[in-house]
């Protein structure tokens, strides 16, 4: 199967800072790739490169079989490019823009209306609107839209869910998902651990490297230890005690609980008498499955014993 | 029965004939972490605008921190901090010129600031920081420093906007642990988010739609209560718009 992208050794640095350091990944046709990192991991730089707007430093960059830096005029077509930051026109109105990005790559809104009729039609009955005065949500599905409707090979979604509510981000996978019947590859970035399992493969991305490349339930199993989930009726104070017990290899909060990785890889009635002992009420420990932003922090913290 | 800090009755805000706020009633309590979520739209801005004191009820009762929201707006003002993760901090001051200015505004003197400038610069291990322009921090240690500032002046309430947005999974637990030091403190910790699984570390949270309350409850009991495993699914349940 041909690769849509692939990304050998990519390196890019703005100044003193080294935003990208030796990239090397590869996607497949009709997936969802994930980008999974923090504010200022590289994501956005990344995809910038992938979307010939801007040129590596080093590094071979192929996309749908071209170079990124000799291929960027073919590769144009072919790419559909949702920036982070809202950039629709605001003062045209929905209609107006969908139209305006139809005719700017030499096609019309009828031609290609299938592909994007599932997400169109939820915004359509507000075609006469300034698009700088849709909702969040509506402008989310009016920039993919827009980023659609030339029918590109290569989907790429910066960080579309930022912002956005529960709701609408979980609409916007669903659709991201049925996009794929059409043989559209689609990579995507987000702050969002939990987004992540959306995706058929992520890349964990920090400080300009790749932790790990691999399925959601995979990244989820590289989990090095067992995993226990930690209650008691005071959280501060059962954080700072549990990182005071001798065994504790990590204890980070998680949601009402912590998450506590220790020595011994098991719980038993010392760290009940321990916790009690600091004063702490209805303490539980159970064993728990491991998320991928468990993951990330051990390989986070992999990173910086290195 | 710890007291209370937000009490709001019968609060009703209207533009026009527009119902932003139909009918709120709930109560947050000292050194309480309370998550104030729903869908775009829902009405959350504007409860926050008058929690704060920058906008008046139509109708009802809003007392904050023991002031009144239509009488004592000014007072409020005072008593409450407020971190966003958009803006926060002045990017082309240091660090050290950044809580000497908030200080100022928020009244403190001129020792005072200075005491907790230093108190501060300690606690957050970063006197290195200290000359340091903000817009030359990591996000990190600029989320850091912005919640700090927000209750230099020991307020009875922070309001906290996505506090966590955005950053890494270790500084997101660090700035947690902060909340939940500055929550047993006594200081009561309002947080609104879109990210339910930010939600998931309050004490009790609220979900609004169209205008209302249409929960509130620990995380735990929503979650039992919607036979759902997580806060998201119960968002998802109940808190879908009819369009957005």
């Amino acid at each position: 199967m041909q690769k849509v992208i692939e990304s050998t050794a990519i390196s890019k640095k703005f100044r003193e800072t080294q935003a990208l350091k030796n990239i090397s990944f590869s996607v497949n046709e009709s997936e969802i790739f994930g980008f999974i990192g923090p504010d200022g991991a590289g994501k956005t730089t990344l995809f910038r490169i992938i979307t010939t707007l801007l040129l590596p430093d080093e590094g071979e960059m192929k996309i749908l079989g071209l170079d990124c830096i000799t291929g960027y005029k073919e590769l144009r077509k072919n790419i559909g490019y949702m920036p982070g930051r809202f950039s629709l026109y605001p003062d045209l109105s929905v209609e107006e823009n969908l139209n305006f990005y139809a005719t700017v790559f030499g096609t019309t809104v009828k031609e290609n209306y299938d592909l994007i009729s599932d997400i169109y039609s939820h915004i359509e009955p507000f075609r006469k609107r300034l698009a700088g005065k849709l909702s969040g949500g509506m402008k989310q599905k009016l920039a993919l839209s827009c980023a659609l409707i030339h029918k590109p090979k290569l989907l790429v979604l910066d960080e579309p869910t930022t912002g956005v509510d529960a709701v609408s981000r979980s609409e916007f996978w669903t659709m991201l998902a049925k996009l794929r019947q059409h043989n559209i590859t689609i990579l995507v970035s987000t702050p969002y651990m939990d987004e992540a399992m959306r995706c058929d493969r992520v890349a964990l991305i920090q400080n300009g490297n790749i932790l790990s490349i691999d399925t959601p339930q995979k990244i989820r199993e590289g989990f090095s230890r067992k995993l226990f989930m930690v209650k008691a009726n005071e959280k501060y104070k059962l954080i700072t005690a549990l990182r005071s017990y001798p065994e504790t290899l990590t204890a980070y909060p998680f949601g009402d609980s912590v998450h506590v990785t220790l020595a011994g890889n098991q719980v038993n009635e010392s760290l009940f008498d321990y916790l009690r002992q600091a004063g702490l009420k209805n303490v539980s420990a159970v064993e728990t499955v491991a998320g991928i932003e468990d993951r990330f922090l051990e390989l986070m913290e992999k990173e910086e014993k290195v | 029965m710890k007291d209370s800090v937000i009490s709001v009755k019968n609060l009703v805000k209207k533009f026009g004939s527009f119902i932003a706020n139909d009918n709120l009633n709930f109560e947050v309590f000292e050194g309480e972490i309370f998550g104030f979520l729903g869908a775009n739209g829902a009405g959350k801005t504007t409860t926050i605008r008058i929690l704060s004191g920058l906008s008046e009820p139509t109708s009802g009762e809003v007392i904050i921190a023991g002031f009144d929201a239509k009488k004592q707006a000014e007072k409020i003002k005072r008593n409450i901090g407020y971190m966003c993760q958009k803006f926060s901090l002045y990017e082309d001051l240091t660090v050290k010129e950044n809580i000497t200015l908030y200080g100022g505004i928020y009244g403190m003197s001129r020792e005072l600031i200075r005491a907790r400038t230093n108190e501060l610069l300690d606690r957050l291990r970063f006197h290195e920081y200290e000359n340091r322009i903000i817009a030359d921090l990591p996000l990190g240690l600029r989320q850091k420093l912005a919640f700090s500032v927000a209750i230099l002046h020991d307020p009875k309430i922070v309001f906290l906007d996505e506090p966590t947005g955005g950053v890494d999974p270790i500084t997101r637990r660090q700035f947690w642990e902060m909340i939940y030091e500055t929550a047993a403190r006594g200081i009561t910790v309002f947080v609104t988010t879109h990210y339910m699984d930010e939600a998931e570390y309050c004490d009790r949270i609220s979900i609004m739609s169209e205008g209302k309350i249409v929960a509130l409850d620990t995380p735990e009991n929503l979650k039992k209560q919607y036979d759902v495993d997580s806060i998201e699914k119960v968002f998802i349940k109940i808190a879908r718009p009819v369009n957005n």
